[in-house]
């Protein structure tokens, strides 16, 4: 057997983007040994491409803003499906999470009085999302990465070892986790400098590998997006939730071909931007669902008052959540009414001055210029949906992240609950740093609570995970296939079959197809060698594409309705029996899928008392309501 | 309006290594990126390539294409003639791992060496008041990517390697700045800039600024201030005075 690099860590985290950073500082701040991992280089992980904000009702714009105020708008953004409690815990923490990064060395855009300015976005009621110009998401991973090395600083000044306590493993990929019985044991990867095996042995690992975007061809994501914390989460024996639900963000590029899905920040639509089809007409006013309403503008008038004066004015249709907008252009696209490569007009041009546009919208400015030649200070973008968010995730306890599996926690993207069935922008940022500190404090918590007998890692799993990582590197003869081909396949399968609009017959049928990718996949081969080799590195990642893949298609065929980031053309409503229930998958026997129905964990009375009885009509059963109404008299 | 296009990458490790030339599909409205995709996807599998968000925004693709410093995500191929061939190569300043991946480790070492954010003991979080017209200055240096192309073009260390222990290039010498220029950070940055970052021997010859992807002015925007505090202190009669003394006592 040959000798694999081994470590050994109190707290393992998997990922660096905001989530998988807050949470090891956290755990280093609780004085544990602590890990990141991460395929990329430090400091480049998807956060990055986060533009608009973080939302926090911190109140600095409209004093109005309480954290109740977010967590109703966090309600109606998922469609009443959200983890309650986790909800509310974002919404409560969110200011505390934003003012530390300050002390770390953000520096948010100011108000007047020098406060974190806010600015509006989709679904929230006031100004809410601390933000640096559209670049927030790089300020996020950027004085995280810069916290992480000034507490390497102190170690070094106290133990003469900068990594003493913490140390990122940059470039480097977990194939497995690894148990013993009930509980984790540590974890199994590769170097992708050199391909070399590296085992960590570790009591606690947090999970924070952000999404799955990359199974879908037309997509906002990087090619990190692979759902490697979804597969290994499943394959160690815990649960994902609400995998159906997956965010078409409304406005990604659709032009040129080779940046079609990059994203265009809600930003543009939160400064003003409207969208228009090719008929010069606004037309989002025609969408505006009954739920919703009592809160948008009906005329484009009023909406046009609404960005000076907010207080009597109720803001226009195209600030509506994700889903709405993503569902209305497509809608506008298919009849016949979209821009010339088939998307719509979004046009920030009309309402500010160029300078203000390059001040407040910097890398959209860049972005459109040096990609599409597209100058929007002076003329409309054409934009349109594309695969950018998974709601769901790993099954977790609201209050510390743990998974199923004991010692297993998840936080961001990769944890399911929070967002429900759609995320409101700017709920991300602030998800990450709420349950990213809660996962790496109990993570820490729990490690403390072990004696010295730690769960122990086995030396035949290790060796069994070595043999499959190795299968693709020997793999010789006539019938191989090449791992790109494949997963040019897979993207186009869930693209077509399990996109925005989901048909019976289609899922069915990219059901049937990830069963020929599979069955194909177990005689994928690469060529060359070990050495930063892609073809390879790729083949390791799309066991996991196809896992998680599966399990989004499993879900989108079981629920019969339609909700946030779920649509199905024959069940076009929402349906009030649909939202008790999340769909649980799990890792069966036999290697496959199972999928579960559960109960959505209940919303406490004091909780559901922010919402009016009319508002809650369209979402509860007549039951619920009978019994909230019960409860509310006593 | 595809076209076919000569490509010459370089390929190899640290051991050694050379051009190898593919001629490839160029779509409309693609960038370097796609190509050396398409290369890996068609001809050769295996060719390492370091790249994440292709869209200009975490600073991974960096290559020299055309012996420039580049962003392979950001470098259109309509800026090239049909007829043109192209020659990309790794970042000639840091050692190559393999093929366009270079060991940018280099960077991440003198991060570690630079004092962090130091705010007043005092002050509780959500008590920071900055007014916007203060924090400018050290956003605009917080548009970095860390694409390092700044320390790949910066002829201190581009062809030095003796000069990398004293000198933390462009990226970093920036980032004392944005310290320096931050409202509330209090420490003193200008000795430090001086004699353990090696910011004398930046003669300002802008190369830096020029292959920024950022826009970011580095050299007249952050080293020069820079330049201008350490002198000031330096030179200033009286503050030599005062150390004089404050050192005798």
């Amino acid at each position: 057997m040959t000798t694999t690099e081994r470590h050994s860590y109190d707290v393992l985290v998997i990922g660096a983007g905001g989530a998988g950073l807050r949470a090891a500082i956290e755990a280093r701040s609780q004085g544990l040994r602590t890990a990141i991992i991460t395929k990329s280089l430090f400091g480049k992980a998807h956060t990055v491409m986060a533009e608009g904000g973080a939302a926090a009702a911190m109140g600095n714009v409209n004093s109005n803003d309480s954290w109740q105020v977010h967590f109703r708008d966090t309600l109606r953004g998922g469609k009443f499906l959200n983890n309650p409690r986790m909800a509310e815990l974002h919404a409560k923490e969110s200011p505390d999470r934003i003012w530390e990064l300050e002390t770390y060395g953000a520096l948010f855009d100011r108000t007047p009085e020098g406060k974190i300015n806010q600015r509006n976005f989709g679904g929230h009621e006031y100004p809410r999302l601390a933000h640096v110009g559209d670049r927030t998401g790089l300020e996020l991973i950027r004085t995280l990465q810069q916290k992480i090395v000034s507490m390497q600083q102190e170690d070094l000044a106290e133990f003469g070892d900068a990594e003493a306590r913490i140390k990122v493993f940059a470039e480097c990929s977990i194939i497995e986790l690894l148990k013993d019985g009930d509980a984790v044991s540590g974890a199994f990867g590769y170097w992708r400098e050199t391909g070399d095996y590296i085992l960590f042995e570790a009591p606690a690992i947090v999970l924070a590998t952000g999404g799955i975007g990359k199974s879908y061809k037309i997509t906002s994501n990087s090619w990190e997006y692979t759902g490697d914390g979804h597969a290994l989460a499943t394959r160690a024996g815990a649960t994902l939730i609400n995998m159906e639900f997956i965010q078409f963000h409304p406005t990604g590029m659709v032009w040129p071909p080779s940046v079609k899905g990059i994203l265009v920040t809600e930003s543009v639509r939160g400064d003003g931007g409207v969208l228009r089809n090719s008929e010069g007409k606004r037309f989002m006013f025609e969408y505006i669902p009954d739920v919703f309403k009592a809160q948008y503008a009906t005329t484009e008038e009023e909406g046009d008052r609404w960005y000076t004066d907010p207080e009597n004015n109720k803001r226009p249709p195209e600030l509506l959540p994700r889903d709405e907008v993503a569902r209305a252009i497509n809608s506008e696209v298919k009849a016949g009414r979209g821009s010339p490569h088939g998307g719509v007009f979004l046009d920030v041009s009309t309402r500010m001055t160029p300078e203000q546009i390059i001040k407040r919208l910097p890398s959209m400015h860049h972005q459109f210029k040096e990609l599409a030649d597209v100058d929007i200070t002076a003329e409309p973008m054409e934009v349109g949906p594309t695969c950018h968010y998974v709601m769901g995730g790993v099954e977790v306890d609201a209050d510390t992240q743990q998974s199923r599996v004991t010692g297993l926690y998840a936080a961001g993207e990769v944890s399911g609950g929070m967002h429900g069935s759609n995320r409101l922008g700017g709920n991300s940022l602030s998800d990450l740093l709420v349950f990213g500190r809660r996962a790496g404090l109990h993570a820490a918590e729990y490690v403390r609570g072990l004696g010295v007998e730690r769960p122990a890692v086995s030396d035949d799993d290790v060796e069994a995970v070595r043999t499959w990582a190795n299968a693709p590197l020997n793999a010789t003869g006539e019938d191989t296939v090449n791992p790109y081909d494949l997963h040019a396949e897979l993207q186009q399968c869930m693209n077509e079959l399990v996109g925005i609009i989901r048909r019976q017959e289609e899922v069915g049928a990219a059901l049937a197809k990830l069963d020929t990718l599979a069955e194909r996949y177990t005689k994928v081969a690469v060529s060359g060698g070990r050495a930063f080799n892609p073809g390879w590195h790729l083949a390791m990642d799309l066991r996991n594409m196809l896992l998680v893949s599966r399990c989004v298609a499993m879900a989108a065929l079981e629920r019969t309705e339609s909700r946030g980031g779920h649509t199905r053309e024959e069940h076009p409503a929402m349906d009030p029996e649909w939202r008790k229930i999340n769909l649980v998958l799990a890792a069966s026997e036999d290697g496959k899928v199972s999928l579960d129905r559960k109960p959505v964990p209940v919303i406490r009375p004091d909780l559901l008392a922010l919402f009016d009885e009319a508002e809650l009509k369209k979402y509860l059963t007549t039951e619920e309501l009978a019994a909230a109404g019960e409860e509310a008299s006593q | 309006m595809s076209y076919q296009a000569h490509f010459r990458v370089w390929r190899g490790d640290i051991d050694g290594g050379g051009l190898q030339d593919f001629t490839v599909e160029v779509n409309e409205g693609e960038v370097v990126l796609d190509i050396i995709h398409r290369i890996q996807a068609t001809q050769a599998p295996d060719l390492a390539v370091r790249w994440n968000c292709k869209a200009g925004k975490c600073g991974s693709c960096s290559a020299e294409i055309n012996g420039w410093p580049r962003l392979m995500c950001m470098t259109r191929m309509s800026i090239f003639s049909p007829e043109e061939t192209i020659t990309v190569t790794p970042l000639r300043t840091f050692p190559v791992i393999r093929d366009l991946v270079t060991d940018v480790s280099f960077n991440f070492k003198k991060a570690q060496a630079v004092p962090a954010f130091a705010p007043p003991k005092e002050l509780q979080p959500g008590e920071y008041r900055m007014q916007q017209v203060d924090v400018e200055r050290s956003q605009e240096f917080r548009k970095c990517i860390e694409c390092f192309l700044c320390q790949t073009v910066c002829h201190v260390i581009r062809d030095h390697e003796e000069n990398k222990p004293h000198f933390a290039g462009p990226r970093f010498l920036m980032r004392i700045a944005e310290l320096d220029m931050h409202p509330l950070d209090v420490a003193d940055r200008k000795d430090l800039a001086q004699d353990e970052h090696g910011l004398g021997y930046c003669n300002i010859t802008k190369c830096c600024t020029e292959v920024c992807p950022e826009h970011i002015k580095i050299t007249d925007n952050a080293l020069i201030p820079m330049k201008e505090r350490v002198m000031t202190r330096k030179y200033d009669p009286l503050i030599w005075l005062g150390r004089k003394i404050a050192r005798r006592s």
